[in-house]
């Protein structure tokens, strides 16, 4: 009986191709829509997780200020680090490598090229810290930091618009008024956490972007790696203990800037994004509610068309029941199929996204499983009614039905 | 169901079926009582509004009396619930139609199937009998005409067929013929004729015509909701 019931379900929805598509198009939209959303965020939150882990879980990355993440707050009212405080902590027992970095968004220029990029002035140590390997040419010299060459090392990016295919190493670039020298590019990173390139950058001794492009001594961030053997929480305990003492904060007062692992960034990037991917599917699923009224609609349309079917059936001995059922069946087949078309095109969507975002593609089953029993209950929620006024029917009515 | 072994098959005792309510009540049938034994074939007649659809529909289980009593091989039907008449109708009855009532995207076949379906036998089983009823109304050979490729005649004997399939005790024809011309009206009257002889199927039947009627053994008339004519004519058995 159930078989004979599906089967003239799928009779019914074949009868009426175009209109059975247009029907369930809201449902494919929907669920399309979730499915995208929901895999891209995956996607993204591993993305998130690997190049963090990638910058080594023993990474710590002391700001100015309280808060933690977000924009940093009017840079004239909190307290900025200087390269005496990278120094300082560079001594400590569970401290591994320190860089200070100092950023500044210019314009370089070789030859008739240009590219818009973030210069950061930072110390040798900066590669080290980031786990960072020079893919032609070398890193800074002690000397070139401590003197404040103009010298410096080009990202994938930056090497690749201004220099093409050639090898910049030995070349000159200007940045303002500042002409130097190209010591070496630095090996390619990919996307980051945000999707971000990480190799649009230029770095240089610290001190000459302090002096030339910024114009004061001030650090904006200090990046701290830790020895193998020390925790994460040894280390932020330790580095927020010398700060304090260097910054004569009291006892009971707040510290006035800020120690996080990497750890600590991923679970926060990971929930933006999250409450992201929760707010955008919640949009799309709106849809599918409207893709639900969509087949009910249909469904009472059918009801009506088929008036005169239903007497005959249930002259012949079907039972409201069955009939009733008949109606549902239709209608969760209708809605299943949008299910399963949508998991198909969000799939595809996803992977589309993938690939041009550069993140993982990270189809999840439990999330099209959902979807697809997600499709089904949209289809006995609202066939229920179409489904419910079928069986209601007075079979001498409705066999006088024209 | 429990059924009484002596009764007859259908009885009517001061059978009311009230329209409306106040002044716009109808009275379509008004206190009728009547019997009708196995075996039978009866003929219903009367003028349009005389409440012969309404008796047949009463009979049909599709419809129940307002007041009186419908027993049914001794069972008053005024007593089961929806699902139990749909039971009665599946395995009691069979009805033939004035405008044929095929599904009409479905074969020969699958319209004959239908009411086994609802029986739940298997597709294995239907076949059998279905091809069975379909022979014996002459339609061999026709068992994947959709009902737009068959004539009026050929759509009357798929519907004959149909409900031949559920092997029912009693047949409700109304107005079979209405829509076929003499000859197909006559060779139809003979196909219901020797059911009700050769397999015993009690037959009942509405027509307003009375060449029609004259096929049937006992003919019923009624005029303005009451039974006003009860005539066995011995023209069939």
């Amino acid at each position: 009986m159930i078989w004979e019931t599906i089967t003239l379900a799928f009779v019914a929805i074949i009868r009426n191709k175009l209109r059975s598509f247009l029907t369930v198009l809201g449902v494919v939209i929907g669920v399309a829509a979730v499915i995208a959303m929901v895999t891209i965020g995956q996607g993204s939150s591993a993305q998130v997780r690997a190049s963090v882990e990638s910058l080594g879980t023993n990474v710590l990355s002391m700001r100015p200020g309280r808060q933690r993440m977000g924009p940093p707050s009017g840079g004239g009212q909190v307290a900025r680090f200087s390269v005496k405080d990278a120094e300082a902590i560079a001594e400590l027992s569970t401290v591994g490598f320190v860089a200070p970095l100092v950023s500044s968004g210019q314009t370089v220029v070789a030859g008739n090229a240009n590219a818009a990029t973030q210069v950061y002035g930072t110390t040798g140590d900066y590669l080290m810290v980031q786990n960072w390997q020079v893919a032609s040419g070398r890193g800074f010299t002690e000397g070139e930091v401590s003197a404040g060459t103009s010298s410096c090392l080009l990202g994938q990016t930056v090497a690749t618009e201004l220099f093409g295919q050639s090898d910049p190493v030995g070349a000159q670039i200007r940045v303002k008024t500042l002409s130097c020298q190209v010591v070496g590019v630095l090996a390619a990173r990919g996307a980051g956490s945000f999707g971000q390139d990480q190799d649009d950058l230029v770095l240089m001794p610290i001190k000459t972007v302090q002096r030339r492009l910024a114009g004061n001594g001030d650090v904006d961030s200090i990046s701290i790696a830790l020895r193998k053997s020390a925790t994460s929480a040894d280390g932020i305990d330790q580095v927020s203990a010398l700060m304090r003492e260097r910054r004569r904060i009291g006892i009971g007062q707040e510290d006035n800037f800020s120690v996080t692992d990497m750890a600590e960034i991923s679970s926060v990037l990971t929930g933006i994004n999250s409450v992201l991917t929760g707010l955008l599917s919640s949009v799309a699923a709106v849809s599918l509610l409207v893709g639900g009224i969509g087949i009910m609609n249909i469904m009472l349309v059918s009801v009506t068309e088929r008036t005169r079917e239903i007497g005959i059936r249930l002259a012949v001995g079907a039972s409201a029941g069955q009939v009733m059922m008949q109606f549902l069946v239709e209608a969760v087949v209708l809605s299943l199929l949008g299910g399963v078309l949508g998991i198909g095109v969000g799939l595809a969507l996803a992977f589309a996204g993938s690939i041009f975002m550069a993140i993982p593609f990270a189809p999840s089953a439990s999330v099209v499983a959902l979807a697809f029993c997600f499709s089904a209950l949209v289809g006995v929620v609202f066939g229920y009614f179409p489904a419910r006024r079928a069986a209601r029917l007075d079979p001498i009515e409705a066999l006088r039905h024209q | 169901m429990e059924k009484a072994p002596n009764a007859p098959l259908i009885r009517f005792d001061k059978v009311a079926r009230v329209y409306g309510m106040g002044e716009a009540e109808v009275r379509a049938l008004d206190g009728v009582d009547l019997t009708i034994q196995a075996g039978e074939f009866v003929a219903i007649m009367g003028p349009s509004g005389s409440g012969k659809s309404t008796a047949m529909n009463i009979i049909g289980c599709l419809d129940r009396p307002s007041t009186g009593q419908y027993l049914f091989q001794g069972m008053p039907v005024e007593g089961l619930s929806p699902d139990q008449r749909a039971l009665l109708r599946r395995h009691a009855l069979g009805f033939v139609f004035q405008g044929f009532n095929l599904l009409a995207r479905s074969t020969a076949l699958e319209n004959v199937e239908l009411p086994l379906i609802y029986k739940g036998l298997s597709r294995a089983d239907r076949l059998p009998i279905a091809l069975a009823a379909l022979d014996k109304v002459g339609l061999t050979g026709r068992e994947h005409h959709d009902p737009s490729q068959l004539s009026g005649g050929q759509q009357q004997r798929v519907a004959i067929a149909r409900a031949l399939a559920g092997s029912p005790q009693l047949i409700l024809a109304d107005e079979p013929t209405g829509n076929l011309d003499s000859q197909r009206s006559h060779e139809i009257m003979l196909l219901l004729q020797a059911l009700n002889r050769d397999e015993g199927i009690t037959i009942v039947m509405v027509t307003h015509e009375s060449d029609i009627a004259a096929y049937a053994s006992r003919r019923l008339t009624f005029t303005d909701g009451h039974l006003t004519e009860d005539r066995r004519t011995g023209a069939a058995a």
